[in-house]
């Protein structure tokens, strides 16, 4: 059975549509497999917010690619300092394309318009990152192309710009809330995305033949963290939920330097620049644990330094509780013209002067290196080998894996340009092969009842006060240090609050932007998620990367060195995450480099 | 270190009395004022109050936010009369001996209480071509050339967040539904002023329309109320100028 409409068709009160492609999410992944499919292929762009809100806009730093305009450098450089920043979990095919592609990526933006900080002869200005090196490790080396401490910004908005010159079709304010798969000779096979319309409340249902996911992280799941409100995971969570895997969830990136207490990210392109993390006593710590690189070691050493200093009595301010990211020898100058936005954020929000004091940092929560499994072609696996024809993803929500279990600054701005222009050019590609997979009875079903059991729902759990227990809970005991005990902690207060989820009550009743019942679909998503990333964090019995055990300090090539894969594999209710959550491995590809001893 | 920087600093919490402008197009005719008083610490953002009414006193209050620091440019509105972002807004940096008023950017159709319909706004923006226009591509196939200086002349209008902020403070905006706004003429001085760009000629066209630059007052509203610093009123001016001299005056290459 299978159902007939036409593109526009409203049947029930749900609203019908048909694309060949259709991209859910208008960050710089989405739009930038748009700006591909759009002008080949008829391109939907599905998006909870208007494109140019997404996070991508807060990334600051800079664009990695070894276009070597200011100093010798080399894609295949790049490609050794990301698989030893991702501490040998990167599938080191898929670096090596991220690096060589890196230099086109980047030429692509500058002719699309993004105005690049420049060098004295007019070319893209470069400057240094944490563990981006020269020739292996000897120093560091000028690779991130950056505008300002914006690069973020410009992408988002240059990818912007080109979609309305191309004249994209975006759905803005509709929450994708479902993957529909149709059952095809015994095999599940994606025909629509359905999505909530925030402004009426109405469904709409997308077929289509290409569909690609670019949703963004869910660094939510985390109290303390760079990223906004709306990264709750839903476009991870809702391929969880049709029982896809999720490859390498326990690996989440803490930035070293958010503002201490609040996590707003103060760009590592500090450090490129000259900045000094110090500790109470004004010590620069960095120089004890990373000799050669100092405090352009890469984030997740950096980060760990950081706890160990606080943990061992050196952190400063009243509570001891924190390290100090000195800019004041830089100058107002450099402050002003290359980190201006860094420079105004510790102003406002804590009311210091990097130009005169040192900032109080500590580790924010910032980026999800596990996600949803793709090949090198952006399609989604559903095992180990096999794809699902006509599903892509790229970006955060994404795992290749070009980022291992720790991902370099400057590589996920260039990620999602590399990867977002293979997610639309392959889909276009099958769009252009392949047809309509068709719809079953009711696919909207599920949002349906989603949608209505909790805009009606009339328990007594405020969604508030549960998703700060989630989030402190993941601070306290699933942060930059972890424990087998201190992971089952998490584990019993995640099950606690998944039972207490179903006992929820919202307020706003009506059906126009009610973002009540938004954020109580989202917390849905983020319990799904933290479930997945704590239970594969304590499958783990080793340290790499971002996961550090202390009971289990060092990696562990001979059993470890290969990608977890968590499937959904029973009631997703079920008290014990053991009863619904199956754990597998994946081999990491490895080609040119055998892994070493990460030293800096 | 503790959630917050006032804790850190030995402040301590208060109670602050906000006065929100409600409005559920499916249940009113008109808006209502109506007050809500919230614990706060002075280093809280205005952002904060809200969250804390929404999630601690009445869900259904409705208003859009995404990154909360003044990066994203959801959260344009307009507390004790001036349009601001609310992640940017300090409570200390208020009058909170009176109470906070808050209420929708005006000048935008008003959706529901603090959300309006970007939609007018978007439109202005797309009109005035926002987006590189360049036909001759580098010969040696990689960037074109530009030099610091001519990237210098237009770095203040590439910081534009499209909030609306200062668009919606523009009383020619309020009552002339058809002018450009401020927000779109910063996007096309962005452009203008691009020495990479070849279309500046269309676009000042476009400016010197009866609804574009001319209708400017040089109230000041819009650069005072920009999140982001940008000298909006003189990027204004120097469209003006451009249109009058007949094109950008755009520093020499390298």
């Amino acid at each position: 059975m299978s159902m007939e409409f036409q593109d526009g068709d409203v049947i029930d009160g749900v609203h019908y549509h048909q694309y060949d492609v259709v991209i859910v999410g208008a960050g710089g992944a989405g739009m930038r497999a748009a700006i591909e499919a759009a002008p080949k292929a008829r391109t939907a762009v599905i998006t909870k917010l208007y494109p140019t809100r997404s996070h991508t806009g807060a990334a600051q730093g800079g664009m990695a690619a070894a276009l070597a305009n200011v100093e010798e450098d080399s894609w295949e450089w790049h490609t050794f300092d990301t698989v030893k920043g991702g501490d040998y979990l990167v599938d080191q095919d898929a670096a090596e394309i991220l690096a060589k592609e890196a230099i086109d990526a980047v030429l692509d933006l500058e002719n699309m318009g993004l105005p690049f900080n420049r060098t004295p002869e007019g070319r893209i200005d470069q400057r240094r990152f944490g563990g981006h090196t020269r020739d292996h490790g000897k120093a560091p080396v000028r690779r991130a192309c950056y505008a300002a401490d914006r690069t973020g910004h410009m992408i988002l908005q240059t990818l912007f710009q080109n979609c309305v010159k191309l004249g994209v079709e975006f759905y803005n304010e509709y929450y994708a809330l479902d993957l529909v798969m149709t059952k095809v000779k015994g095999v599940d096979r994606p025909s629509a995305v359905v999505a909530y319309e925030l402004a009426t409340g109405e469904i709409h249902v997308f077929q289509a033949k290409s569909i690609v996911f670019a949703t963004g992280g869910f660094g939510k799941i985390y109290k303390t963290t760079s990223n906004a409100h709306t990264l709750t995971g839903d476009g991870v969570g809702i391929v969880w939920r049709k029982g896809l895997p999720l490859e390498d969830m326990e690996f989440f990136q803490f930035h070293p330097t958010g503002l201490a207490g609040l996590g707003i990210l103060l760009t590592e392109g500090a450090r490129g620049e000259g900045a000094i993390l110090r500790n109470a006593s004004g010590e620069r710590f960095m120089e004890r644990y990373a000799p050669t690189i100092k405090d352009l070691a890469p984030r997740d050493i950096v980060s760990r330094c950081m706890v160990q200093e606080v943990a061992e009595g050196r952190g400063a301010g009243p509570h001891k509780d924190y390290v100090l990211l000195d800019c004041t020898h830089l100058g107002a100058e450099v402050l002003e013209t290359k980190l201006p936005d860094i420079t105004e954020f510790a102003r406002t929000y804590l009311g210091v002067d990097p130009v005169y004091e040192p900032v109080p940092v500590m580790p924010t929560a910032h980026y999800a290196m596990g996600g949803i499994p793709t090949n090198v072609k952006a399609e989604v696996l559903r095992d180990n080998d096999t794809i699902v024809p006509g599903l892509y993803a790229a970006g955060e929500c994404a795992c290749v894996s070009v980022h291992g279990s720790n991902r370099l600054g400057t590589n996920s701005l260039l990620d999602i340009n590399v990867f977002g222009k293979r997610a639309g050019n392959n889909a276009v590609e099958y769009a252009e092969s392949a047809s309509f997979v068709p719809l079953p009875d009711d696919p909207a079903k599920g949002v349906r009842e989603l949608v209505e059991r909790l805009r009606t729902s009339d328990g007594s759990e405020r969604i508030g006060a549960l998703r700060k227990e989630l989030q402190d809970e993941m601070d306290r005991n699933a942060q930059v240090f972890r424990t087998d005990e201190s992971l089952a902690r998490v584990t019993e207060t995640i099950h606690s609050l998944r039972e207490r989820y179903q006992n929820i009550g919202i307020q706003d009743r009506g059906r126009r932007f009610n973002t009540d019942l938004l954020e109580a679909i989202e917390l849905g998503f983020l319990l799904d998620l933290a479930e997945v990333v704590v239970f594969s964090a304590r499958n783990r019995k080793e340290s790499r990367g971002g996961h550090m055990r202390d009971d289990y300090p060092d990696r562990d090539d001979a059993t470890y060195m290969k990608h977890t894969m968590a499937y959904l594999t029973g009631d997703p209710h079920s008290a014990d995450a053991a009863d619904h959550i199956t754990l597998d491995w994946k081999p990491v590809v490895v080609t040119n480099y055998q892994p070493m001893e990460r030293k800096y | 270190m503790a959630d917050n920087p006032s804790v850190e600093a030995g402040l301590s919490a208060f109670t602050v009395t906000l006065i929100i402008r409600r409005f559920d197009p499916e249940t009113m005719d008109e808006p209502v004022w109506k007050d809500y008083d919230v614990e706060l610490y002075p280093t809280d953002r205005v952002l904060d109050a809200l969250h804390k009414i929404k999630w601690e006193q009445d869900g259904s209050l409705t208003f859009r936010r995404s990154c909360a620091h003044g990066i994203c440019g959801s959260d344009a509105m307009r507390i004790n009369g001036r349009n601001r972002l609310a992640c940017k807004t300090l409570i200390k940096d208020l009058d909170i001996t009176q109470p906070i008023y808050v209420e929708a950017i005006k000048g935008l159709p008003l959706e529901k209480d603090l959300v309006v319909d970007m939609e007018p706004f978007f439109a202005s923006y797309r009109e005035i071509q926002p987006f590189l226009i360049a036909d001759a591509k580098p010969k040696d196939g990689k960037e074109r050339i530009q030099s610091v200086a001519q990237r210098e002349i237009f770095d203040d209008t590439t910081k534009c967040i499209l909030c609306a902020a200062c668009t919606s403070s523009c009383p020619v905006f309020w009552t002339d539904g058809q002018y450009f706004g401020p927000a779109a003429i910063v996007n096309a001085h962005r452009f203008i002023f691009d020495s990479r760009d070849e279309a500046a000629k269309v676009r000042l066209d476009i400016l010197n329309d009866k609804e574009g630059v001319w209708r400017c007052r040089t109230t000041f509203n819009c650069t005072e109320a920009c999140p982001r610093g940008i000298q909006v009123t003189q990027a204004i001016a120097e469209v003006k100028n451009a249109i009058l001299a007949g094109k950008p005056a755009i520093p020499a290459g390298v």
